[in-house]
Order: structure tokens, then C-alpha cells, then sequence
């Protein structure tokens, strides 16, 4: 789950690391207000969107002039904002972050994230701050400095090796213990999955602030992360991917024509691999998970068919413990209920998948049988041609 | 042989009472499992599909000899169920639970390690061994006794490789989900370890997926340490950069993890690659 900057800020606060001076507003008078609370003379607005890419895209702005201030809110508020990590849509702006600005001696970079391979949690700093950390990554390796923490338990000097990659002073490295070890505590107590300060910076009195804040939280914990919940913007979600969910459906929304409904989280990404080898585009991701029941298919169908390119749906069920005439009887009665109007290739393998194939063949819906994946996958692609 | 489990495996099922415990523990004592007993907290001293109930895993080991546990319990109470396990040293721990912190894994793996306890998954498919022992969700009829390992990240995409090694007339050593999380309890390279020192096993289906540098280090090991031939699928060609696509592991995060990069790692490694999820039976036909 991906939580705005404010709030992740609001928590980097309750945690005791710096951040500067900062309130939030929905309406352009309230931005006015706050801007004249925060400072006399200068501010920095920055519109509040779950992607990132807001620079760029003209969702962030440091001025002097209230008069900027003013039309930068008219024109974020209720509107979207199309960054590079968004779709053509982009998401909507409800809320404005207004800060008081922070002089910038030196911008470095700090987050920390789940390293698979060595199982422990990563605590990366790098003096490239303010870029594309990916890219310093990948053009300069050895400017990125890592600490691998197995436990909350932060020992003494856990910090020094970022410290030192930093080439903070004496008196900065004191700071930024405080800092790597509350980032640390926040990491464990909150259950993120990843957290990122990015730029981190040295302002005009030689101490460090947090300037922008990142922060995602393992979905599987929220469970037990009540407060972190209430902070769920479901407007910054796209919407049929949301209502999938609620559905304990997983869709991911793409670009083919050729809409997917599968079983396994694994064969659904397998089937659009075989319908792009067929030739063919999948328009989605979708799993439904092992309970293949009728009302949940019959809602998956819906979902697939909002989207408009969708030319033709390729169903592909391994029958493993469910057995697939009860599954065919289910895509038969979804089918018909739905009012689906475009072909359906289904590929039911397993436990009675012949009769299933029968059964299908029956109907007088268009529903077009296959036995096997890749017959399925160039069925589907010959129908989109 | 096999890897990890046989008929003479005994086992108990955390979650014993719960419906999906049920289903699959009456489906795997009709497969031939021996299933001796089950923990549901609570319910200690009742009988359940004939067998003893306990209250803890404690409890039921001073009973019991367990070689392995198969945990089905909720995923908001997983982590102390395999506390329990790793605690009673329980040398095989099965857990098929989805949905599982991933802080609390990480802690888990590490207990796990220190007590000597192998865990499998979580949100795994389990494992299985043809018509000796089946510990998981998937369904026996397809498996058939052979000679291929399979090792997998997915449960449907590795039902449908066994699929295609039964019907090539090959047939299965043993059958291992390791599950979609991001850190599991055994990697790629743990099982195929086991099945490069099983003799019964002369070649090996491993399926990955997108998310993580698993495919890159278990590729890395074969290179040095698999002489039996290896076919590998990777799922995910297809799938866009940011979007956790159903397995909380299975995400392309900061242009890592491309199933590209899987396949490029595997290559170079000398494993033969397959783009095709068809074609994994037919491939490894080739080869044994």
C-alpha cells in the first residue's frame, strides 16, 4: 500500500526524524492561509499524488510570490496530474503540501528496503541525492553505500559506514545516527516494505532534513497496522484494479485486446507470455484465484470487458482440486448473465475437462473450445487479427 | 528416492479443523499420506478424519515421532504456528498459508536456520512425492512416479509443467512449490541441491516468475554445482514494471527482476530456457 508524502512526512515526524515546516490544504484559501502561517517570504507547494515524477510534471513549485502560490493551487486542485509513473488519466490532486523552504547545502539520498537475497533489510545512502536513484544504481554502483540490518536491534556504529560514504562531519554523523536509527524503528514497527528520503539535505545551519518521504507498507501486514490503513487514498487507485480487489480478484490493467481469466497468480502471467507468442496482446492480468466460483467469474468477465479494446477473452483454468464441469458451468451461466459479446477461447484442463469441453460445446453462446495452452493462446489471437 | 518427503514420512497439519485443512488432509490420507495426527488450539483431546487432535505442536509431539508439519493456519496467526514448529524442532515445515509479513518471515527463516528446521513456502502449492506422500493443495491424479524434479515459485503454472512431464511419459521424482513470497523459507538453490544429490531424479523442471534475483543466483549454482540437465520457464515477459501481479514477490521493482533478465542469467549459465510454458515437457524430453 503507498501512502502521500504528507503522511508519510507526518509520520517521519512522530518518529522524531526532521522534516521541515509544513501544512496541508484542500481548497485554494486554505493553501493562502497556510502559506501566510508557514512563512512571510517564501514557499515551497507541492501538489499530493501517490506517483512520483511530480517535478517534472509541474506538481512541485518553490516561490516568493504568493500570487504563484494562489495559481499554483487553482490549478492543481481538484485536477490531474500525469507523470511518467502514471497513465494518460493521471491521478487527482485533493490535497497540497505547503513547506517553508529549505536552503540546500548538499542533497543526499537515504532508504531502505526488504533485500531478498541476503533476507534482511537494506539501509542504502547515497551522496547522489535529489536523482534517479535506479539510475545511479546502474551508472555509478559505487556511489551507493549499504548497511544489512537482520533485526530492529540497531548496535552503535551500525550507521558509520553511511556516515562515512556520506562524508558527513563529526557533528552530522551524530545526526544521522539518530536518523538511521529511527528509519530502522519505523521500518520494523510500521511493517514497510520500503521507505525513501529522497533528497535528504543539508540545509543553511549545516543540519540534515527530510525533504520528500516515500513510504509503502506490506499489504500483508495492514492487517495489524490499523492507523496506517485510515490513511488509504482509494482515489489514487485505478479503479477497476480497486474493484477487482474488493472481489479478491487480481487485476492489473495493459494495453492488448486480448483479455485474460485465469487461475494461479503463476499461469496468469504464463498465459499472457503464450498469447504474445501466439502474436496476440493480452489486455490484462487476471487471477481468480483457487475458488472458482460462478458470481466471482461472472464479475471478472465484467471487469474485463469495461475495457473497450477488449476484442476477445482466453480462459484458462487448471482444474487441480475443483473439477472443471462445475467450472464450465460457472463460465456458461457467467457468460450468460454478463452479456458477454465477444469470442471466448476457454481452455479447461484437468479433472473432468472432457466433459467441460462438451458441456461448452453445447451452448449456443460464442465460446470457442481448446485443450491444450498454446492452441488456446493462437485461437484467441486469430480471433483479435 | 525422492526429496524430502516418502511414504514413510509422518506427518501432523497445523489448522488441523479448518475447512481447507479438511478438504486437503482427507485428499492426501486417500493418496496414501501418512498423516498421524493435527493442532487445532482449543480442540486438544478431540478426534478429527480419526485422527488424534491436540492443542499445541508441543503437545503433540510428546505423543508423536513427526517427521514433517503442513500448516494451514490463517495468515494473522501464521507466524506463531511455525514458532511452534521451529520451537518442537520439527525437521519439515510445510507452510501453505498466503498472505504472510514479510517482516515476520524474515525473522521466521532466521529461527528456522538456527533450530536446523527446513521451511517450505509460505503461499506455496506444498510437495509431493508420486503415489507415496502428498503434503499441499495440488491435485495427485495429475503426478505419475518418474525421474523429473520440479521446483517452483507458482501453484496452477506447476501443475501445468507436471501436466506435460506426465504426459511425455517421464513422470515426477518429487514435486516442490516454494512459494510467491519474497523472502521464502527454501530458495531455488536448496532444492536443487536435493535434487542433484537424489538418484532417482535425472532431470529437473525448475519455474520461476518475475520479482527478485532468485532465477539469477539458483542459475549462478547450476553453472558450478547441477550436472543433471535443467529446463527453466520464467513467467512475467509480458508483465509491466511496478505492478505486483497476483504473488506478493512478483513485481519488477526499479527495473529488477525482468523475467528478460532471468532468462539472459539462465542462458549464460548454460540451462536450457524455454519462452514457451507449452513446451516445458517437450524440452525436458530432450534432455533425459
Amino acid at each position: 500500500m503507498n501512502i502521500h508524502e504528507y503522511q508519510s512526512k507526518q509520520i517521519f515526524k512522530e518518529y522524531g526524524l526532521p522534516v521541515p515546516n509544513f501544512l496541508t490544504a484542500n481548497t485554494t484559501d486554505e493553501v493562502l492561509a497556510s502559506a501566510k502561517e508557514i512563512s512571510d517570504t517564501n514557499w515551497v507547494v507541492k501538489a499530493q499524488v501517490h506517483a512520483g515524477g511530480r517535478g517534472k510534471a509541474g506538481g512541485v513549485k518553490v516561490t516568493d510570490n504568493l500570487k504563484e502560490v494562489e495559481e499554483f493551487a487553482d490549478k492543481w486542485i481538484n485536477n490531474n496530474l500525469v507523470t511518467y509513473q502514471t497513465d494518460d488519466q493521471g491521478q487527482p490532486v485533493s490535497c497540497i503540501l505547503v513547506e517553508e523552504c529549505t536552503e540546500i547545502k548538499k542533497e543526499f539520498y537515504l532508504g531502505a528496503v526488504i533485500d531478498r537475497s541476503t533476507r534482511s533489510l537494506a539501509v542504502m545512502a547515497s551522496p547522489e541525492g535529489g536523482m534517479d536513484i535506479e539510475k545511479v544504481a546502474e551508472d555509478h554502483p559505487e556511489k551507493i553505500f549499504k548497511v544489512f540490518l537482520k533485526s530492529p536491534s540497531v548496535g552503535n556504529e551500525d550507521h558509520l559506514p553511511l556516515a562515512e560514504g556520506l562524508e558527513l562531519s563529526e557533528e552530522q554523523t551524530k545526526e544521522f545516527k539518530d536518523i538511521f536509527r529511527n528509519l530502522v524503528k519505523l521500518f520494523f514497527e510500521k511493517d514497510l516494505s520500503l521507505v525513501e528520503i529522497n533528497p535528504l539535505v543539508l540545509n543553511g545551519s549545516d543540519n540534515l532534513v527530510c525533504l520528500d518521504g516515500k513510504i509503502n507498507i506490506d499489504s500483508n501486514a495492514l492487517f495489524r497496522q490499523d492507523e496506517i490503513l485510515e490513511l488509504r487514498d482509494i482515489s489514487q487507485e485505478e479503479e477497476k484494479e480497486l474493484r477487482a480487489s474488493e472481489w479478491d480478484l487480481n487485476y492489473v490493467s495493459l494495453e492488448g485486446n486480448i483479455g485474460c481469466l485465469v487461475n494461479g497468480a503463476g499461469l496468469a502471467m504464463a498465459t499472457m507470455d503464450i498469447i504474445k507468442l501466439a502474436g496476440g496482446e493480452p489486455a490484462n492480468f487476471l487471477d481468480v484465484g483457487g475458488a472458482v466460483d460462478e458470481k466471482r467469474v461472472a464479475e471478472a468477465f465484467k471487469i474485463i470487458l469495461e475495457d473497450e479494446n477488449v476484442k476477445a477473452i482466453l480462459v484458462n483454468i487448471f482444474g487441480g482440486i475443483v473439477r472443471c464441469d462445475v467450472v464450465a458451468d460457472g463460465i456458461i451461466s457467467a457468460v450468460e448473465g454478463v452479456g458477454v459479446d465477444v469470442p471466448v477461447v476457454v481452455r479447461l484442463k484437468g479433472n473432468n475437462s472432457e466433459i467441460a469441453k462438451e458441456m461448452l460445446g453445447k451452448t449456443n453462446l460464442n465460446i470457442i473450445a481448446a485443450s491444450e495452452l498454446s492452441e488456446a493462446a493462437e485461437k484467441a489471437a486469430e480471433i483479435v487479427k | 528416492m525422492s526429496i524430502l518427503v516418502n511414504k514413510d514420512t509422518k506427518v501432523i497439519c497445523q489448522g488441523f479443523t479448518g475447512s481447507q485443512a479438511t478438504l486437503h488432509c482427507s485428499q492426501a490420507i486417500e493418496y496414501g499420506t501418512s498423516i498421524i495426527g493435527g493442532v487445532t488450539p482449543g480442540k486438544g483431546g478431540e478426534s478429527h478424519l480419526d485422527l488424534p487432535v491436540f492443542n499445541s505442536t508441543k503437545e503433540a509431539q510428546q505423543e508423536l515421532e513427526i517427521d514433517a508439519t503442513i500448516i494451514f493456519v490463517p495468515a494473522k496467526f501464521c507466524k506463531d504456528s511455525v514458532q511452534e514448529a521451529i520451537d518442537a524442532e520439527i525437521p519439515l515445515i510445510i507452510c501453505i498459508t498466503e498472505g504472510i509479513p514479510t517482516l515476520d518471515m524474515m525473522k521466521l527463516k532466521q529461527n528456522a536456520d538456527s533450530a536446523g528446521c527446513r521451511i517450505i513456502g509460505p503461499n506455496c502449492p506444498g510437495v509431493i512425492t508420486p503415489d507415496q506422500c502428498k503434503l499441499g493443495i495440488m491435485p495427485g491424479y495429475i503426478h505419475k512416479p518418474g525421474k523429473i524434479g520440479i521446483v517452483s515459485r507458482s501453484g496452477t503454472l506447476t501443475y501445468e509443467a507436471v501436466d506435460q512431464t506426465t504426459q511425455a511419459g517421464l513422470g515426477q521424482s518429487s514435486c516442490v512449490g516454494i512459494g510467491g513470497d519474497p523472502i521464502p523459507g527454501s530458495s531455488f538453490i536448496d532444492i536443487l541441491q536435493l535434487f542433484e544429490e537424489d538418484s532417482e531424479t535425472e532431470g529437473i523442471v525448475m519455474v520461476g516468475e518475475i520479482g527478485g534475483t532468485a532465477e539469477e543466483e539458483a542459475a549462478e549454482f547450476i553453472q558450478s554445482n547441477v550436472s543433471k540437465p535443467v529446463v527453466a520457464y520464467i513467467a512475467g515477459v509480458s508483465a509491466p514494471p511496478g505492478k505486483r501481479m497476483g504473488h506478493a514477490g512478483a513485481i519488477i521493482a526499479g527495473g529488477k527482476g525482468t523475467a528478460e533478465d532471468k532468462f539472459l542469467a539462465l542462458e549464460k549459465a548454460g540451462v536450457h530456457t524455454t519462452r514457451s510454458p507449452a513446451k516445458i515437457g517437450e524440452e525436458i524430453s530432450k534432455l533425459v
